[in-house]
């Protein structure tokens, strides 16, 4: 299996027809759970992931009293896959949501100030959780992109007079820059060949990995490279590029 | 008194939320389902049968039904921690109990049928929804069963015994009573049954006709689905 794909990619082949540089259908639904302050699907040809958004209050960190908090985790549901089980989260499902909260968080699209309740007492937290209800491959990318499609879905909870949450949304959406807005791709190798948005079977046989997020202004937020192969310097300038284009191409699906 | 009952969304005591069934909703799976009641929202997909994992649980005289269900965190008003739950494990294994009944599973001795149920969207009455989805991703995946299982909670709020209870129904009035149900409707055999609230004997007996009635109406939606992927339209003329 692994030399019959090493030579379709040398070859510049796809199992499905695609190009190197092509992504599959890519899909994105909106409000998809109505309890949530803000949700999405997202499909990438076979692979599905839920993501939604919930706020809470709580105490903010010392060293930023008046900045709210976020945090990502993700289950990968041992439907979506054979290979997955039950149980405490995976590596694999630690490190996607590492990478996906590292993008959200330093690209800075969600203005924490506006986050802040009262100083040194109260800020919101988002809790931003990503289930993997089918994996055809390529799931970093599609739970990235159902992370942000939820962040843009999400109404303000309200809050009573003596800062409890109500569970009724406002009519506030929550305070995103859209210029900072992430998106990420993440690019594979098999052999000498760079390629895009891999099937389950492909992604099986890759050598190596790195996933890249970049804001609609072209500036790069997170990168995390896997897999046991090395990369060249120039590889990892291709990554980008092909990154850029993929992740530009995303955000017009995502408007 | 029953005349002058309304219900919150209008409906009438006996009957059913619109409900919404399609199969093969997880691509990969060998057999899936969703299954939609009101707003109450649950998958279900199969992956089996396979060799059981650990082998020390394996049987050497029948298969296994191992079921997996859970809300997802945002499912529902506040923030669900993520992963099992003593809820979630309880739920699973009624869930299993449910089945089981309407399944022979002799014929495959050593591997188990892994069922998961996740509820994406919840307005109470979460588990029937997740046995009428599983009934259906086990039919899906092939798995041969008796009948088709189908589930409904009963019971009763403010005095009035009613069908499908939703959220708002399930904290209404001073003592509102929750009975899942699930039956094989055909042959008229409850396969789950839980209750708690505070209801009579005469109350429980009617609320369990209702369910047996719904439970038909629910088993005709589960068929449509079947029909929908399988049978072509021409045959279904």
């Amino acid at each position: 299996m692994k030399d019959y794909m090493k030579s379709l990619i040398n070859d510049e082949k796809r199992f499905d027809g695609r190009k190197l540089n092509e992504f599959r259908n890519v899909s994105v639904t909106n409000n998809v759970s109505e309890n949530a302050e803000g949700s999405a699907i997202v499909k990438i040809g076979d692979t599905e992931v839920i993501a939604g958004v919930k706020m809470a209050t709580t105490v903010p960190y010392p060293d930023s009293p008046d900045d709210g908090t976020l945090m990502v985790t993700a289950e990968f549901l041992p439907m979506a896959n054979p290979d997955f089980s039950a149980g405490p989260p995976s590596i694999q499902a630690i490190e996607l949501a590492r990478v996906i909260d590292r993008g959200i968080r330093e690209s800075k699209m969600v203005d924490m100030k506006k986050l802040c309740i009262t100083k040194g007492e109260l800020v919101w937290m988002a809790f931003i959780d990503l289930y993997i209800i089918n994996d055809d491959g390529n799931l970093i990318d599609a739970a990235a992109l159902a992370a942000i499609a939820a962040l843009k879905d999400a109404f303000m909870p309200k809050l009573d007079k003596e800062n409890k949450l109500l569970h009724e949304l406002s009519s506030k959406k929550l305070p995103i820059i859209e210029d900072r807005v992430p998106l990420t791709c993440t690019v594979f190798k098999i052999g000498k060949n760079l390629f895009v948005d891999p099937v389950l079977a492909e992604e099986k046989e890759n050598d190596a990995r790195i996933s890249i997020g970049i804001s609609s202004e072209g500036d790069i937020n997170s990168m995390q490279k896997g897999g046991i192969t090395a990369l060249t310097l120039d590889e990892i300038d291709q990554a980008v590029e092909l990154a850029k284009k993929a992740t530009d191409d995303l955000r017009k699906i995502l408007k | 008194m029953a005349k002058a009952f309304k219900r919150n969304d209008g409906r009438k005591v006996d009957e059913m939320r619109p409900m919404e069934a399609k199969l093969g909703v997880v691509k990969s799976a060998e057999g899936s389902a969703m299954f939609k009641a009101g707003k109450t929202i649950a998958i279900a997909a199969v992956r089996g049968p396979r060799e059981v994992v650990p082998a020390h649980k394996q049987r050497a005289d029948r298969g296994l039904l191992r079921c997996t269900y859970d809300l997802l965190s945002f499912s529902v008003n506040d923030r669900k921690r993520p992963g099992p739950s003593r809820r979630s494990s309880e739920i699973g294994m009624v869930i299993e109990n449910a089945l089981l009944p309407a399944m022979d599973l002799s014929d495959w001795p050593y591997t188990s049928v892994d069922l998961y149920v996740y509820i994406t969207q919840a307005d109470a009455g979460t588990r029937c929804a997740g046995i009428n989805a599983a009934a259906l991703a086990l039919a899906d995946a092939g798995i041969p069963m008796k009948e088709l299982v189908s589930a409904v909670a009963v019971g009763k709020v403010d005095g009035q015994v009613i069908v499908d209870i939703d959220k708002h129904e399930e904290d209404q009035g001073e003592f509102p009573t929750d009975i899942p149900v699930a039956m094989m409707p055909n042959s008229g055999k409850v396969t789950l049954l839980q209750l708690d609230g505070k209801i009579t004997k005469d109350e429980l007996n009617s609320a369990l006709k209702l369910a047996e009635k719904s439970c038909k109406e629910i088993q005709e939606v589960q068929k449509q689905a079947i029909r929908a992927k399988y049978v072509s339209k021409e045959e279904s003329k």
